[in-house]
């Protein structure tokens, strides 16, 4: 088996597409991942990224396309790629009647290899589980049991590491703590795909790729996504957020409008040079109409709102 | 480095089995409580009874006793014989139920106004089977003795012989059928569970992404299960021989390589079921509908195949435990060796060999 030519990109996707039945699960998805990278893919549920991890991984073969990982062929090198992967499923996926000791050696054995020979890769997340080895793995949190779920994926030395939703059902404390492991390993230099549904998690990647409906909207460093950015963007904060949102929906400079946290945002038809004009027209118009209290900002776009806004784009080409 | 996997395979599995006490419980204790509570067999109806006729003097009178037996139906005569020892095989190789052995002097005693002498040596193997044979053979010769009565009544004197299980007692005969039971339940049943959980945890998930292959996987599956099973037959043995008192007549090294093929036809089986199956509970209904009912009703173990209308009677050939039913039998309560048990065994090695390889190429190396 020749090893992947150096270089070159660990992961390299062309027009994959996926479908089960009458669902597209992935209509033509093409990507590049460097070696090192620490990349993302952010989408809703049913986006299409577990899909894609699984072609990745060789658990499926794509309908239409090609994708390789670390230069292998993810068809024909098969066994290559699986002695040298990490995967992380989405759900938890251990033994629950095994000990967190008996998981590690389990997975270790699997792949050939033993926990003292892996003991460098996940001496950071073992030093936090270590205490608990002789416990059963149903017994640990929610967040112990994601760090032996990555412990285990990593035992075995891999070349590259695919993590799909490995922080969906965590609680905050143990999201911020799995990456800032994740920064550790990128340091290391693992190249490491990871998938989430939460946006705030995107701006630790390298690189993000915004993933909806089985198409890749966009693929960009998290802070240049907002770049490209072209409308005014405003936030709304009011009394009652639910009147103001179906009011901002009948002003005749909106593009959108969607709950943001506590706030509503606003996507104006007008440029994002004009910005602080449309918060001023915004604010007055809904004055006016009974809500003198309304707070208008203009604000810089995060990754949320090119989401938002790149979905609704995609929503209307397809309604076209 | 392989080996190490394979290894470190097995003794996950065996946590497994280990950890889940209950389960484990209710495997260890289920052939004991079915032992004993398999007690009472059905009766049932037989038909086409296979008779062989030893007759050493014939003569007109004893003619027409043979020809109140054709006249039934019922029976049909495989054999006219001499003497008992031409029969003997006939029993063995299980062609004959029924041998009516005539006395030689049969002619002359009725002549001389003595009661006439047969004997009549049933095939009791299958104890239900065997004493309604029985009961039809004598009724014949009560017909016949009343025709005789028309005349000058002396009557004949009928002895009768159970053979193989003479005490008749049902246990002997569905003890074969309960380590077959046994073995299907623990083989088949606990792989497509076991199998389907990995399915259903997301485990699967992560042992396909490994440098497993299918194979592996399968065989550290099945490995815990062949010995668990084995141990159980065994119990079954145990408990049969100590509080029942069932012979055991044959060779046990055979029953134990026999019990190990049928072993792995059920557990090729659950490998099937389970990768067929999107989750536990279909995996376990899917096993009992596929293994428990085929292999309680239409393996012989309580109905007789031979009292089976037509059609099922087809369809219990492709029924592993009919075969494995009618060894078993033959091994522990007739004694036989593989020279007579050959066709049985070599369809149940085909039916295994079918099962695995399409256990092994319907576990895929992907999910889709």
């Amino acid at each position: 088996m020749s090893a992947p030519a150096a270089g070159g990109d660990a992961v390299i996707v062309r027009d994959v597409a996926k479908s089960f039945g009458e669902t597209h699960a992935l209509r033509g998805v093409s990507l590049a991942v460097a070696p090192g990278e620490l990349f993302g893919f952010i989408g809703p549920d049913g986006a299409g990224k577990t899909t894609l991890f699984r072609i990745l991984t060789t658990l499926m073969l794509p309908d239409a396309g090609s994708a390789r990982v670390l230069g292998f062929d993810v068809e024909r090198d098969l066994w290559a790629i699986r002695a040298r992967v990490g995967y992380m499923p989405g759900r938890f996926s251990l033994y629950p009647d095994l000990t967190v000791e008996e998981n590690l050696r389990f997975f270790a054995a699997v792949f050939g290899t033993t926990i003292a020979e892996g003991r460098a890769v996940i001496e950071p997340i073992w030093r936090q589980i270590a205490p608990f080895a002789s416990r059963r793995a149903d017994a640990l949190s929610g967040g112990m049991k994601q760090k032996l779920a990555l412990c285990c994926a990593l035992v075995h030395r891999p070349d590259i590491l695919f993590l799909d939703e490995p922080t969906t059902g965590v609680d905050a404390v143990s999201r911020r703590e799995f990456w800032e492991i994740l920064a550790e390993l990128r340091a290391g230099g693992l190249t490491t795909l990871v998938s989430t549904p939460y946006m705030d998690e995107a701006s630790q990647c390298d690189r993000v790729a915004l993933i909806h409906e089985g198409r890749i909207l966009a693929i960009a460093p998290p802070d240049a996504l907002g770049a490209g950015f072209g409308q005014a963007l405003v936030a709304v904060r009011g009394a009652d957020r639910f009147a103001l949102l179906k009011l901002l929906r009948e002003h005749s400079d909106t593009l959108a409008v969607y709950p943001f946290g506590a706030e509503l945002h606003l996507t104006s038809r007008r440029p994002a040079a004009e910005r602080d004009a449309a918060a001023r027209d915004v604010a007055a118009w809904l004055a006016a109409r009974g809500h003198p209290d309304a707070v208008v900002a203009p604000i810089e776009p995060g990754i949320e709102d090119t989401f938002m806004a790149r979905m609704s784009g995609a929503a209307g080409e397809a309604a076209a | 480095m392989r080996g190490g996997a394979l290894r470190a395979f097995v003794v996950k599995e065996l946590q497994h089995i280990v950890r889940d006490r209950q389960t484990l419980t209710v495997l260890l204790l289920m052939p004991l409580v079915q032992v004993l509570l398999f007690g009472n067999a059905l009766r049932n109806d037989v038909r086409d009874i296979r008779i062989a006729v030893v007759d050493p003097s014939p003569s007109a009178v004893t003619q027409r006793l043979r020809d109140a037996f054709v006249a039934t139906r019922r029976f049909h005569i495989v054999a006219d014989a001499r003497a008992m020892d031409q029969v003997e095989p006939l029993f063995r190789r299980g062609e004959a139920d029924v041998a009516l052995v005539i006395d030689p002097a049969f002619t002359e005693q009725l002549g001389r106004g003595e009661p006439a002498r047969v004997l009549l040596v049933t095939d009791a193997s299958d104890p239900n089977t065997g004493s309604t044979m029985e009961a039809y053979a004598l009724a014949v010769l009560g017909d016949y003795e009343r025709t005789l009565r028309g005349g000058s009544a002396p009557g004949i004197a009928v002895q009768t012989r159970m053979r193989f299980n003479p005490t008749l007692e049902s246990v002997n005969l569905f003890i074969p059928g309960l380590i077959a039971l046994v073995l299907t339940l623990v083989s088949a049943l606990m792989t497509a569970i076991s199998l389907s959980r990995e399915k259903e945890r997301g485990t699967l998930e992560i042992l396909l992404v490994s440098p497993l292959r299918p194979w592996q996987i399968i065989v550290g599956k099945v490995v815990p299960y062949i010995a668990l099973g084995l141990a159980n037959a065994a119990t079954t043995l145990a408990v049969a021989w100590v509080v029942f008192h069932v012979p055991f007549r044959g060779s046990a090294a055979l029953l134990l390589a026999e019990s190990l093929l049928y072993t792995l036809a059920s557990l090729a089986l659950g490998v099937l079921i389970a990768a067929n199956a999107s989750s536990q509970r279909a995996a376990m209904l899917g096993a009992l509908v596929v293994t428990m009912l085929p292999n309680t009703l239409l393996s012989g173990m309580i109905f007789p195949i031979a009292s089976m209308p037509a059609p099922l009677r087809l369809v219990t050939n492709v029924v592993p435990a009919r075969w494995f039913i009618v060894i078993a039998r033959g091994i522990m309560l007739k004694g036989v060796g593989l020279e007579h048990l050959w066709v049985e065994t070599l369809v149940l090695v085909g039916m295994t060999a079918l099962l695995l390889v399409a256990a092994v190429r319907r576990f895929h190396a992907r999910i889709a």
